[in-house]
Protein backbone atom coordinates (compact mmCIF):
# COMPACT_ATOMS: atom_id res chain seq x y z
CA UNK A 1 0.00 0.00 0.00
CA UNK A 2 3.07 2.29 0.82
CA UNK A 3 5.34 1.90 -1.71
CA UNK A 4 2.56 2.34 -4.06
CA UNK A 5 1.34 5.50 -3.12
CA UNK A 6 5.09 6.59 -3.51
CA UNK A 7 5.18 5.55 -6.91
CA UNK A 8 2.19 7.81 -7.99
CA UNK A 9 4.05 10.26 -5.65
CA UNK A 10 7.09 9.80 -8.72
CA UNK A 11 4.93 9.61 -11.16
CA UNK A 12 3.36 13.18 -10.56
CA UNK A 13 6.71 14.56 -9.71
CA UNK A 14 7.63 13.28 -13.35
CA UNK A 15 4.85 15.02 -15.00
CA UNK A 16 5.76 18.40 -12.96
CA UNK A 17 9.51 18.20 -14.19
CA UNK A 18 8.89 17.03 -17.43
CA UNK A 19 6.34 19.84 -18.30
CA UNK A 20 8.33 22.45 -16.73
CA UNK A 21 11.38 21.70 -18.85
CA UNK A 22 9.29 21.52 -22.09
CA UNK A 23 7.77 25.02 -21.35
CA UNK A 24 11.35 26.26 -20.49
CA UNK A 25 12.21 24.92 -23.78
CA UNK A 26 9.23 26.78 -25.38
CA UNK A 27 9.98 29.73 -23.50
CA UNK A 28 14.15 29.13 -24.59
CA UNK A 29 13.91 28.63 -28.51
CA UNK A 30 12.82 31.59 -30.01
CA UNK A 31 15.53 33.58 -28.32
CA UNK A 32 17.49 30.84 -29.71
CA UNK A 33 16.62 30.71 -33.58
CA UNK A 34 16.95 35.21 -33.11
CA UNK A 35 20.66 34.66 -32.12
CA UNK A 36 21.54 31.45 -34.31
CA UNK A 37 19.57 33.29 -37.17
CA UNK A 38 21.60 36.43 -36.90
CA UNK A 39 25.06 34.73 -37.24
CA UNK A 40 23.89 32.11 -39.84
CA UNK A 41 25.04 33.00 -44.21
CA UNK A 42 22.33 35.07 -45.53
CA UNK A 43 21.56 32.74 -48.78
CA UNK A 44 21.20 29.66 -46.53
CA UNK A 45 19.01 31.27 -44.23
CA UNK A 46 16.58 32.39 -46.93
CA UNK A 47 16.40 28.31 -48.40
CA UNK A 48 16.43 26.71 -45.15
CA UNK A 49 12.91 25.47 -42.99
CA UNK A 50 12.45 24.85 -39.64
CA UNK A 51 14.06 24.98 -36.92
CA UNK A 52 17.95 26.16 -36.35
CA UNK A 53 19.87 25.06 -33.77
CA UNK A 54 23.11 26.05 -34.80
CA UNK A 55 23.99 28.83 -37.27
CA UNK A 56 23.95 27.78 -40.62
CA UNK A 57 27.08 28.80 -42.05
CA UNK A 58 29.05 32.10 -40.28
CA UNK A 59 28.59 35.15 -40.97
CA UNK A 60 28.52 38.63 -39.58
CA UNK A 61 27.27 40.59 -42.86
CA UNK A 62 23.73 41.14 -40.69
CA UNK A 63 25.87 42.91 -38.14
CA UNK A 64 27.31 45.04 -40.45
CA UNK A 65 24.55 45.65 -41.74
CA UNK A 66 23.02 47.50 -38.81
CA UNK A 67 25.95 49.13 -37.67
CA UNK A 68 26.16 50.86 -40.96
CA UNK A 69 22.41 52.03 -40.28
CA UNK A 70 22.71 55.40 -39.08
CA UNK A 71 19.15 55.10 -38.14
CA UNK A 72 20.40 52.68 -35.00
CA UNK A 73 22.92 53.94 -33.45
CA UNK A 74 21.79 57.37 -33.33
CA UNK A 75 18.27 56.17 -31.89
CA UNK A 76 19.85 53.79 -29.59
CA UNK A 77 21.51 56.90 -28.22
CA UNK A 78 17.93 58.62 -28.03
CA UNK A 79 16.51 55.91 -25.98
CA UNK A 80 18.98 56.11 -23.76
CA UNK A 81 18.32 60.13 -23.07
CA UNK A 82 14.92 59.11 -22.67
CA UNK A 83 15.38 56.44 -19.82
CA UNK A 84 17.52 58.49 -18.03
CA UNK A 85 15.67 62.53 -18.00
CA UNK A 86 12.42 59.90 -18.14
CA UNK A 87 13.19 57.55 -15.05
CA UNK A 88 14.84 60.92 -13.35
CA UNK A 89 11.94 62.87 -13.90
CA UNK A 90 9.42 60.30 -12.19
CA UNK A 91 11.51 59.48 -9.57
CA UNK A 92 11.26 63.06 -8.59
CA UNK A 93 7.74 63.34 -8.58
CA UNK A 94 6.91 59.84 -7.20
CA UNK A 95 9.06 60.31 -4.39
CA UNK A 96 7.76 63.61 -3.27
CA UNK A 97 4.29 62.73 -4.26
CA UNK A 98 4.64 59.57 -2.38
CA UNK A 99 6.11 60.64 0.70
CA UNK A 100 3.55 63.37 1.26
CA UNK A 101 0.90 61.04 0.68
CA UNK A 102 1.90 58.49 3.01
CA UNK A 103 1.96 61.40 5.88
CA UNK A 104 -1.24 62.96 7.66
CA UNK A 105 -2.88 66.03 9.34
CA UNK A 106 -2.85 68.19 6.03
CA UNK A 107 -5.72 69.49 4.76
CA UNK A 108 -7.29 67.67 1.81
CA UNK A 109 -5.28 64.79 1.99
CA UNK A 110 -8.17 62.30 1.38
CA UNK A 111 -9.94 64.64 -1.57
CA UNK A 112 -6.43 64.20 -3.04
CA UNK A 113 -5.87 60.83 -2.14
CA UNK A 114 -9.24 59.89 -4.17
CA UNK A 115 -8.77 62.46 -6.85
CA UNK A 116 -5.32 60.36 -7.38
CA UNK A 117 -6.53 56.33 -7.61
CA UNK A 118 -9.26 57.34 -9.18
CA UNK A 119 -7.40 58.36 -12.84
CA UNK A 120 -6.07 54.30 -12.49
CA UNK A 121 -9.91 53.20 -13.04
CA UNK A 122 -10.96 56.44 -15.52
CA UNK A 123 -8.78 58.03 -18.50
CA UNK A 124 -9.94 60.75 -21.29
CA UNK A 125 -8.64 58.86 -23.95
CA UNK A 126 -6.54 59.24 -26.52
CA UNK A 127 -7.86 61.87 -28.61
CA UNK A 128 -8.10 64.56 -25.35
CA UNK A 129 -4.79 63.54 -24.34
CA UNK A 130 -3.45 64.03 -28.15
CA UNK A 131 -4.92 67.46 -27.91
CA UNK A 132 -3.59 68.75 -24.56
CA UNK A 133 0.53 67.34 -25.70
CA UNK A 134 -0.26 70.04 -28.64
CA UNK A 135 -2.17 72.39 -27.31
CA UNK A 136 0.82 72.43 -25.02
CA UNK A 137 3.34 73.41 -27.73
CA UNK A 138 4.92 69.93 -27.41
CA UNK A 139 3.89 68.61 -30.75
CA UNK A 140 7.81 67.18 -32.12
CA UNK A 141 9.59 67.88 -28.29
CA UNK A 142 10.48 65.47 -26.41
CA UNK A 143 9.17 66.76 -23.31
CA UNK A 144 5.86 64.61 -24.86
CA UNK A 145 7.60 61.77 -24.55
CA UNK A 146 8.40 62.38 -20.55
CA UNK A 147 5.93 64.71 -18.96
CA UNK A 148 2.83 62.51 -19.96
CA UNK A 149 2.59 59.76 -17.51
CA UNK A 150 5.29 61.37 -15.41
CA UNK A 151 3.76 59.86 -12.59
CA UNK A 152 2.77 56.05 -12.62
CA UNK A 153 -0.79 56.14 -9.97
CA UNK A 154 0.14 52.40 -9.34
CA UNK A 155 3.95 53.45 -8.71
CA UNK A 156 2.89 56.30 -6.94
CA UNK A 157 0.49 53.74 -4.60
CA UNK A 158 3.25 51.12 -3.98
CA UNK A 159 5.76 53.57 -3.52
CA UNK A 160 3.84 55.11 -0.61
CA UNK A 161 3.27 52.05 1.44
CA UNK A 162 6.74 51.02 1.46
CA UNK A 163 7.06 54.62 3.01
CA UNK A 164 4.27 53.40 5.61
CA UNK A 165 6.47 51.05 6.57
CA UNK A 166 9.13 53.25 8.09
CA UNK A 167 8.56 53.34 11.74
CA UNK A 168 7.60 56.07 13.43
CA UNK A 169 9.56 56.59 15.64
CA UNK A 170 12.72 57.56 13.19
CA UNK A 171 10.74 60.32 12.27
CA UNK A 172 9.53 61.47 15.69
CA UNK A 173 13.13 61.75 16.75
CA UNK A 174 14.40 63.49 13.31
CA UNK A 175 12.07 66.07 13.93
CA UNK A 176 12.63 66.60 17.40
CA UNK A 177 16.48 67.28 16.18
CA UNK A 178 15.13 69.96 13.62
CA UNK A 179 14.76 67.88 10.58
CA UNK A 180 12.12 69.21 8.15
CA UNK A 181 10.22 67.09 6.15
CA UNK A 182 12.65 66.93 2.81
CA UNK A 183 15.41 66.45 5.37
CA UNK A 184 13.23 63.31 6.65
CA UNK A 185 12.34 62.53 3.21
CA UNK A 186 16.17 62.35 1.76
CA UNK A 187 18.16 61.31 5.00
CA UNK A 188 15.52 58.65 6.30
CA UNK A 189 12.90 57.52 4.27
CA UNK A 190 15.25 56.73 1.11
CA UNK A 191 18.10 55.21 3.29
CA UNK A 192 15.71 53.20 4.37
CA UNK A 193 13.58 52.39 1.11
CA UNK A 194 16.15 51.38 -1.33
CA UNK A 195 14.93 48.16 -2.45
CA UNK A 196 11.25 50.07 -3.02
CA UNK A 197 13.44 52.73 -4.69
CA UNK A 198 15.20 50.35 -6.97
CA UNK A 199 12.12 48.76 -7.88
CA UNK A 200 10.95 51.59 -9.41
CA UNK A 201 13.72 53.28 -11.27
CA UNK A 202 13.90 49.46 -12.60
CA UNK A 203 9.70 49.77 -13.62
CA UNK A 204 10.14 53.38 -14.71
CA UNK A 205 13.43 53.18 -16.99
CA UNK A 206 11.93 49.54 -18.60
CA UNK A 207 8.58 51.15 -19.62
CA UNK A 208 10.74 54.18 -21.47
CA UNK A 209 13.00 51.49 -22.92
CA UNK A 210 10.05 49.75 -24.64
CA UNK A 211 7.79 53.02 -25.32
CA UNK A 212 7.21 53.32 -29.14
CA UNK A 213 3.30 54.78 -29.24
CA UNK A 214 4.16 58.50 -27.77
CA UNK A 215 7.29 58.88 -29.99
CA UNK A 216 5.24 57.86 -32.62
CA UNK A 217 2.04 59.93 -31.78
CA UNK A 218 4.44 63.23 -31.29
CA UNK A 219 7.62 63.28 -32.81
CA UNK A 220 8.19 64.14 -36.98
CA UNK A 221 11.47 64.17 -36.82
CA UNK A 222 13.05 61.18 -37.57
CA UNK A 223 16.52 62.33 -35.72
CA UNK A 224 14.82 62.25 -32.57
CA UNK A 225 12.93 58.73 -33.15
CA UNK A 226 13.77 56.27 -29.91
CA UNK A 227 15.11 52.79 -30.99
CA UNK A 228 11.97 50.31 -30.37
CA UNK A 229 10.06 52.91 -33.57
CA UNK A 230 12.95 52.12 -35.60
CA UNK A 231 12.72 48.94 -34.59
CA UNK A 232 9.20 49.14 -35.89
CA UNK A 233 9.94 49.97 -39.21
CA UNK A 234 12.46 47.73 -39.47
CA UNK A 235 10.81 44.34 -37.87
CA UNK A 236 7.14 45.32 -38.75
CA UNK A 237 6.35 48.28 -41.46
CA UNK A 238 9.10 47.00 -43.35
CA UNK A 239 10.55 50.16 -44.43
CA UNK A 240 13.42 48.84 -43.84
CA UNK A 241 16.66 50.69 -44.19
CA UNK A 242 15.62 53.64 -44.74
CA UNK A 243 17.01 54.70 -48.51
CA UNK A 244 19.09 51.41 -49.09
CA UNK A 245 15.60 49.28 -49.07
CA UNK A 246 16.27 49.43 -53.16
CA UNK A 247 19.37 47.92 -53.29
CA UNK A 248 19.07 44.31 -54.11
CA UNK A 249 22.23 43.66 -52.17
CA UNK A 250 20.54 44.57 -49.30
CA UNK A 251 16.96 42.67 -49.93
CA UNK A 252 18.75 39.55 -49.99
CA UNK A 253 20.20 40.35 -46.81
CA UNK A 254 16.82 41.49 -45.30
CA UNK A 255 16.31 38.15 -43.24
CA UNK A 256 19.50 38.57 -41.22
CA UNK A 257 19.66 42.35 -40.72
CA UNK A 258 16.03 41.90 -38.96
CA UNK A 259 17.60 39.15 -36.51
CA UNK A 260 21.24 41.01 -35.86
CA UNK A 261 18.44 44.15 -35.40
CA UNK A 262 16.44 42.38 -32.61
CA UNK A 263 19.82 40.75 -31.00
CA UNK A 264 21.56 43.86 -31.02
CA UNK A 265 18.10 45.96 -29.32
CA UNK A 266 17.25 43.18 -26.64
CA UNK A 267 20.34 41.96 -25.74
CA UNK A 268 21.86 44.98 -22.97
CA UNK A 269 17.91 44.31 -21.53
CA UNK A 270 18.03 40.61 -21.79
CA UNK A 271 22.25 41.27 -19.63
CA UNK A 272 20.40 43.12 -17.11
CA UNK A 273 17.78 41.33 -16.20
CA UNK A 274 19.72 38.41 -14.21
CA UNK A 275 21.09 41.11 -12.02
CA UNK A 276 18.20 42.87 -11.63
CA UNK A 277 15.83 39.88 -11.24
CA UNK A 278 15.03 40.01 -7.44
CA UNK A 279 14.32 43.79 -7.38
CA UNK A 280 11.75 42.89 -10.15
CA UNK A 281 10.74 40.06 -8.30
CA UNK A 282 10.11 42.28 -4.91
CA UNK A 283 8.30 44.83 -7.46
CA UNK A 284 5.81 42.36 -8.26
CA UNK A 285 4.77 41.48 -4.88
CA UNK A 286 5.06 44.59 -3.64
CA UNK A 287 2.10 45.40 -6.45
CA UNK A 288 0.53 42.90 -5.10
CA UNK A 289 -0.33 44.67 -1.59
CA UNK A 290 -3.70 45.45 -1.57
CA UNK A 291 -4.60 48.97 -0.56
CA UNK B 1 -9.98 69.21 16.97
CA UNK B 2 -13.08 71.35 18.24
CA UNK B 3 -15.31 72.85 16.25
CA UNK B 4 -14.54 76.37 17.32
CA UNK B 5 -10.95 75.84 15.90
CA UNK B 6 -12.74 76.04 12.29
CA UNK B 7 -11.60 79.25 10.90
CA UNK B 8 -9.54 80.65 8.65
CA UNK B 9 -6.99 80.88 11.89
CA UNK B 10 -6.81 77.00 11.66
CA UNK B 11 -5.89 77.17 8.24
CA UNK B 12 -2.82 79.23 7.94
CA UNK B 13 -1.52 77.19 11.08
CA UNK B 14 -1.82 74.05 9.17
CA UNK B 15 -0.73 75.26 6.10
CA UNK B 16 2.81 76.72 8.18
CA UNK B 17 2.94 73.22 10.24
CA UNK B 18 3.01 71.21 6.83
CA UNK B 19 4.47 73.69 4.23
CA UNK B 20 6.70 71.34 3.15
CA UNK B 21 4.13 68.92 2.55
CA UNK B 22 2.13 71.33 0.51
CA UNK B 23 5.57 72.44 -1.61
CA UNK B 24 6.26 68.75 -2.52
CA UNK B 25 2.57 68.20 -3.52
CA UNK B 26 2.84 71.12 -5.53
CA UNK B 27 4.61 69.23 -8.65
CA UNK B 28 2.47 66.24 -7.89
CA UNK B 29 -0.81 67.81 -7.80
CA UNK B 30 0.28 69.93 -10.75
CA UNK B 31 1.09 67.23 -12.78
CA UNK B 32 -2.70 65.61 -12.02
CA UNK B 33 -4.35 68.66 -13.14
CA UNK B 34 -2.54 69.14 -16.44
CA UNK B 35 -2.08 65.90 -17.39
CA UNK B 36 -4.98 63.58 -16.24
CA UNK B 37 -7.96 65.96 -15.49
CA UNK B 38 -7.64 68.85 -17.77
CA UNK B 39 -8.08 66.35 -20.93
CA UNK B 40 -11.45 64.78 -18.58
CA UNK B 41 -12.46 67.96 -19.21
CA UNK B 42 -11.59 67.85 -22.49
CA UNK B 43 -13.60 65.20 -23.24
CA UNK B 44 -17.05 67.72 -23.38
CA UNK B 45 -15.69 68.06 -27.46
CA UNK B 46 -17.47 64.79 -27.42
CA UNK B 47 -20.74 66.72 -27.52
CA UNK B 48 -19.24 69.49 -29.89
CA UNK B 49 -18.28 69.40 -33.65
CA UNK B 50 -14.39 70.57 -32.51
CA UNK B 51 -12.91 72.25 -35.03
CA UNK B 52 -9.25 73.28 -32.90
CA UNK B 53 -9.82 76.83 -35.28
CA UNK B 54 -13.18 77.43 -33.13
CA UNK B 55 -11.69 76.21 -30.15
CA UNK B 56 -14.36 74.64 -27.37
CA UNK B 57 -15.79 78.01 -26.78
CA UNK B 58 -16.68 78.79 -30.60
CA UNK B 59 -17.25 74.80 -31.87
CA UNK B 60 -20.97 73.45 -32.33
CA UNK B 61 -22.68 71.44 -29.89
CA UNK B 62 -24.45 68.40 -30.71
CA UNK B 63 -25.39 66.37 -27.97
CA UNK B 64 -25.56 63.04 -28.23
CA UNK B 65 -25.17 62.90 -31.63
CA UNK B 66 -21.55 61.37 -31.70
CA UNK B 67 -22.78 58.41 -29.44
CA UNK B 68 -25.59 58.00 -31.63
CA UNK B 69 -23.37 57.17 -34.98
CA UNK B 70 -21.49 54.98 -33.29
CA UNK B 71 -23.66 52.64 -31.62
CA UNK B 72 -25.99 52.58 -35.23
CA UNK B 73 -23.00 52.57 -37.11
CA UNK B 74 -21.86 49.63 -39.04
CA UNK B 75 -18.77 48.82 -36.66
CA UNK B 76 -20.22 49.14 -33.14
CA UNK B 77 -21.10 45.83 -32.53
CA UNK B 78 -17.92 44.25 -34.68
CA UNK B 79 -15.66 46.69 -32.72
CA UNK B 80 -17.57 45.36 -29.49
CA UNK B 81 -17.65 42.03 -30.05
CA UNK B 82 -13.78 41.68 -31.10
CA UNK B 83 -13.01 43.61 -27.79
CA UNK B 84 -14.95 41.37 -25.90
CA UNK B 85 -13.99 38.59 -27.18
CA UNK B 86 -10.31 38.90 -27.73
CA UNK B 87 -9.97 39.64 -23.81
CA UNK B 88 -12.57 36.72 -22.66
CA UNK B 89 -10.21 34.49 -24.91
CA UNK B 90 -7.25 35.74 -23.01
CA UNK B 91 -9.05 35.53 -19.62
CA UNK B 92 -9.94 32.06 -20.25
CA UNK B 93 -6.86 30.61 -21.76
CA UNK B 94 -3.86 33.02 -20.70
CA UNK B 95 -5.00 33.59 -17.16
CA UNK B 96 -4.51 30.13 -15.95
CA UNK B 97 -1.67 29.13 -17.21
CA UNK B 98 0.77 30.95 -14.70
CA UNK B 99 -1.46 29.18 -11.69
CA UNK B 100 -0.87 26.47 -13.47
CA UNK B 101 2.95 26.76 -13.95
CA UNK B 102 2.55 27.96 -10.40
CA UNK B 103 1.45 24.98 -8.79
CA UNK B 104 3.71 22.51 -11.29
CA UNK B 105 7.37 24.92 -10.11
CA UNK B 106 6.15 24.49 -6.55
CA UNK B 107 6.38 20.60 -7.52
CA UNK B 108 9.67 20.72 -8.36
CA UNK B 109 12.43 20.24 -4.96
CA UNK B 110 15.47 20.10 -7.32
CA UNK B 111 16.85 24.06 -6.17
CA UNK B 112 19.06 24.41 -9.36
CA UNK B 113 16.25 22.95 -11.76
CA UNK B 114 13.80 24.95 -10.45
CA UNK B 115 15.72 28.30 -10.51
CA UNK B 116 16.52 27.29 -14.12
CA UNK B 117 12.91 26.81 -14.90
CA UNK B 118 11.71 30.19 -12.88
CA UNK B 119 15.14 32.47 -14.75
CA UNK B 120 13.92 30.84 -18.32
CA UNK B 121 9.86 31.40 -18.13
CA UNK B 122 10.51 35.34 -16.70
CA UNK B 123 12.58 36.11 -19.63
CA UNK B 124 9.86 36.83 -22.52
CA UNK B 125 8.74 39.18 -20.21
CA UNK B 126 12.01 41.28 -20.78
CA UNK B 127 11.35 41.38 -24.68
CA UNK B 128 10.29 44.41 -25.80
CA UNK B 129 6.34 44.85 -27.08
CA UNK B 130 7.84 46.02 -30.47
CA UNK B 131 10.35 43.13 -31.00
CA UNK B 132 8.19 40.24 -29.67
CA UNK B 133 5.57 41.94 -32.02
CA UNK B 134 8.08 41.58 -34.82
CA UNK B 135 9.17 37.88 -34.12
CA UNK B 136 5.67 37.20 -34.46
CA UNK B 137 5.91 38.75 -37.89
CA UNK B 138 8.81 37.16 -38.96
CA UNK B 139 7.38 33.59 -37.83
CA UNK B 140 4.17 34.05 -39.06
CA UNK B 141 5.52 34.89 -42.87
CA UNK B 142 4.49 32.13 -45.73
CA UNK B 143 7.90 30.92 -45.14
CA UNK B 144 8.50 31.17 -41.72
CA UNK B 145 8.49 28.61 -39.03
CA UNK B 146 4.81 28.36 -37.92
CA UNK B 147 4.18 27.74 -41.51
CA UNK B 148 7.07 24.67 -41.41
CA UNK B 149 5.31 23.42 -38.42
CA UNK B 150 1.81 23.38 -39.92
CA UNK B 151 3.00 22.21 -43.47
CA UNK B 152 4.06 18.77 -41.72
CA UNK B 153 0.63 18.79 -41.01
CA UNK B 154 -0.33 19.51 -44.90
CA UNK B 155 -1.74 23.01 -43.81
CA UNK B 156 -1.36 25.13 -47.03
CA UNK B 157 1.53 28.11 -46.30
CA UNK B 158 0.23 31.78 -46.31
CA UNK B 159 1.07 34.61 -44.15
CA UNK B 160 -0.99 33.97 -40.60
CA UNK B 161 -1.27 37.08 -39.60
CA UNK B 162 -2.65 38.03 -42.79
CA UNK B 163 -5.77 35.39 -41.84
CA UNK B 164 -8.44 37.11 -39.67
CA UNK B 165 -8.90 33.59 -38.46
CA UNK B 166 -5.02 33.50 -36.87
CA UNK B 167 -5.37 36.72 -35.64
CA UNK B 168 -6.95 35.32 -32.07
CA UNK B 169 -5.28 32.16 -31.25
CA UNK B 170 -1.69 34.21 -32.63
CA UNK B 171 -2.47 37.11 -30.09
CA UNK B 172 -3.52 35.03 -27.18
CA UNK B 173 -0.49 32.32 -27.83
CA UNK B 174 1.80 34.56 -28.01
CA UNK B 175 0.67 36.50 -24.99
CA UNK B 176 0.48 33.54 -23.43
CA UNK B 177 4.32 32.55 -24.38
CA UNK B 178 5.47 36.25 -22.93
CA UNK B 179 3.74 36.90 -19.93
CA UNK B 180 2.85 33.54 -18.57
CA UNK B 181 6.04 32.68 -16.40
CA UNK B 182 6.40 36.51 -15.32
CA UNK B 183 2.44 36.01 -14.18
CA UNK B 184 3.44 33.16 -11.88
CA UNK B 185 5.83 35.04 -9.61
CA UNK B 186 3.13 36.69 -7.79
CA UNK B 187 1.09 33.05 -7.39
CA UNK B 188 4.86 30.90 -6.49
CA UNK B 189 5.15 33.86 -3.57
CA UNK B 190 1.87 33.08 -2.32
CA UNK B 191 2.50 29.38 -2.37
CA UNK B 192 5.71 29.86 -0.55
CA UNK B 193 3.76 31.54 2.22
CA UNK B 194 1.58 28.45 3.00
CA UNK B 195 1.98 27.04 6.12
CA UNK B 196 4.27 23.90 5.51
CA UNK B 197 1.83 22.32 8.55
CA UNK B 198 -0.78 21.77 6.49
CA UNK B 199 1.14 19.77 4.11
CA UNK B 200 2.30 17.67 6.97
CA UNK B 201 -0.82 16.96 8.01
CA UNK B 202 -2.32 16.49 4.34
CA UNK B 203 0.39 13.74 4.04
CA UNK B 204 -0.51 12.18 7.45
CA UNK B 205 -4.13 11.58 6.61
CA UNK B 206 -2.68 9.96 3.25
CA UNK B 207 -2.99 12.66 1.23
CA UNK B 208 -0.84 12.16 -2.15
CA UNK B 209 1.56 14.86 -3.65
CA UNK B 210 -0.95 15.46 -6.61
CA UNK B 211 -4.00 15.99 -3.46
CA UNK B 212 -1.79 17.90 -1.85
CA UNK B 213 -1.53 20.32 -4.90
CA UNK B 214 -5.09 20.65 -4.83
CA UNK B 215 -6.75 20.38 -1.65
CA UNK B 216 -3.70 22.56 -0.06
CA UNK B 217 -2.09 24.88 -2.82
CA UNK B 218 -4.63 25.61 -4.78
CA UNK B 219 -7.50 26.87 -1.84
CA UNK B 220 -4.11 29.11 -0.23
CA UNK B 221 -4.10 30.86 -4.06
CA UNK B 222 -8.00 31.57 -4.32
CA UNK B 223 -7.91 34.75 -2.61
CA UNK B 224 -5.06 36.16 -4.74
CA UNK B 225 -6.50 34.62 -8.05
CA UNK B 226 -9.86 36.26 -7.34
CA UNK B 227 -8.09 39.84 -6.83
CA UNK B 228 -5.94 39.18 -9.80
CA UNK B 229 -9.04 38.06 -12.29
CA UNK B 230 -11.16 41.47 -10.98
CA UNK B 231 -8.05 44.00 -12.00
CA UNK B 232 -8.16 41.67 -15.04
CA UNK B 233 -11.53 41.97 -15.87
CA UNK B 234 -11.29 45.30 -14.77
CA UNK B 235 -8.93 46.22 -17.83
CA UNK B 236 -11.23 44.29 -20.11
CA UNK B 237 -12.22 47.44 -22.73
CA UNK B 238 -8.26 49.09 -22.07
CA UNK B 239 -5.61 46.39 -22.05
CA UNK B 240 -4.01 45.46 -25.71
CA UNK B 241 -4.22 48.59 -27.99
CA UNK B 242 -0.70 48.39 -28.89
CA UNK B 243 -0.47 45.31 -29.47
CA UNK B 244 -3.41 44.34 -31.59
CA UNK B 245 -2.22 48.00 -33.22
CA UNK B 246 1.31 46.49 -34.34
CA UNK B 247 -0.12 43.14 -35.54
CA UNK B 248 -3.39 43.96 -37.27
CA UNK B 249 -3.74 44.93 -40.68
CA UNK B 250 -7.17 45.64 -42.89
CA UNK B 251 -6.64 42.11 -43.91
CA UNK B 252 -7.56 41.41 -40.44
CA UNK B 253 -9.77 44.08 -39.62
CA UNK B 254 -12.55 41.22 -39.27
CA UNK B 255 -11.26 39.72 -36.29
CA UNK B 256 -9.12 42.22 -35.09
CA UNK B 257 -9.95 45.97 -35.27
CA UNK B 258 -11.00 46.92 -31.34
CA UNK B 259 -12.46 49.80 -29.99
CA UNK B 260 -9.23 51.32 -29.05
CA UNK B 261 -7.83 51.19 -32.67
CA UNK B 262 -10.91 52.24 -34.16
CA UNK B 263 -10.37 55.37 -32.13
CA UNK B 264 -6.86 55.80 -33.17
CA UNK B 265 -8.17 55.64 -36.86
CA UNK B 266 -11.22 57.84 -36.42
CA UNK B 267 -9.94 60.31 -33.80
CA UNK B 268 -6.65 60.95 -34.67
CA UNK B 269 -5.86 59.59 -38.40
CA UNK B 270 -8.76 60.92 -39.66
CA UNK B 271 -8.86 63.95 -37.12
CA UNK B 272 -12.58 63.30 -36.53
CA UNK B 273 -11.67 64.43 -32.84
CA UNK B 274 -14.60 64.52 -31.72
CA UNK B 275 -16.18 61.33 -32.94
CA UNK B 276 -13.20 59.78 -31.52
CA UNK B 277 -13.34 61.38 -27.84
CA UNK B 278 -17.01 60.22 -28.29
CA UNK B 279 -16.26 56.57 -28.48
CA UNK B 280 -13.02 57.15 -25.87
CA UNK B 281 -15.77 58.10 -23.56
CA UNK B 282 -18.22 55.24 -24.36
CA UNK B 283 -15.25 53.17 -23.65
CA UNK B 284 -14.20 54.56 -20.63
CA UNK B 285 -17.26 54.19 -18.88
CA UNK B 286 -18.21 50.70 -19.72
CA UNK B 287 -14.82 49.99 -18.39
CA UNK B 288 -15.00 51.68 -15.41
CA UNK B 289 -18.55 49.72 -15.04
CA UNK B 290 -17.49 46.39 -15.66
CA UNK B 291 -14.85 46.68 -13.25
CA UNK B 292 -17.07 48.22 -10.68
CA UNK B 293 -19.97 45.28 -11.72
CA UNK B 294 -17.23 42.57 -11.37
CA UNK B 295 -15.65 43.60 -7.84
CA UNK B 296 -19.56 44.22 -6.85
CA UNK B 297 -20.71 40.64 -8.09
CA UNK B 298 -17.47 38.43 -7.12
CA UNK B 299 -17.51 40.39 -3.87
CA UNK B 300 -20.62 38.76 -2.92
CA UNK B 301 -19.65 35.44 -4.32
CA UNK B 302 -16.33 35.53 -2.77
CA UNK B 303 -15.57 38.14 0.11
CA UNK B 304 -12.77 39.16 -2.09
CA UNK B 305 -12.96 42.58 -3.76
CA UNK B 306 -10.72 45.19 -4.16
CA UNK B 307 -11.87 47.65 -2.19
Amino acid sequence: MKKKKLTGDHVFAGIAYGLMGLMALICLYPMWHVVMASFSDPIELMRHSGVILKPLGHSVEGYKVVIQNPNIPRSYLNTICYVLAGTAVNMFLTTLGAYALSRKGYLFKRTLTLLIVFTMYFNAGLVPNFLLVKGLGMYNSVLALILPGAVSTWNLIVMKTGFQSVPVSLEESARLDGANDFTILFRIFLPLSKATVAVMILFYAVGHWSSWFNAMLYLRDRAKFPLQLIMREILISNSANGNASADTDVMFLQEVVKYATIVVSTVPILFIYPFAQKYFMAGVMMGSVKE
Amino acid sequence: MGKGQRTPGKYRRNFKRYKYIYLMLLPVVLYYAVFCYAPMGGVVIAFQNFKPALGIAGSKWVGMKHFVDFLTGPFAWRLIRNTLLINVLQIMFAFPVPILLALLINEIHCKPYKKAVQTISYMPHFISLVVMCGLLVTFSRSDGIFNDFLSLFGVERSNLLGNANWFRPLYVLSGIWQEAGWGSIIYLATLSGIDPGLYEAATIDGASRFQRMIYVSFPGLLPIIIVQLIMRIGNILTTGFEKVFLLYSPLTYETADIISTYIYRQGLELSNYSYGTAVGLFNSVVNLLILVLANRFIGKLTGESLW
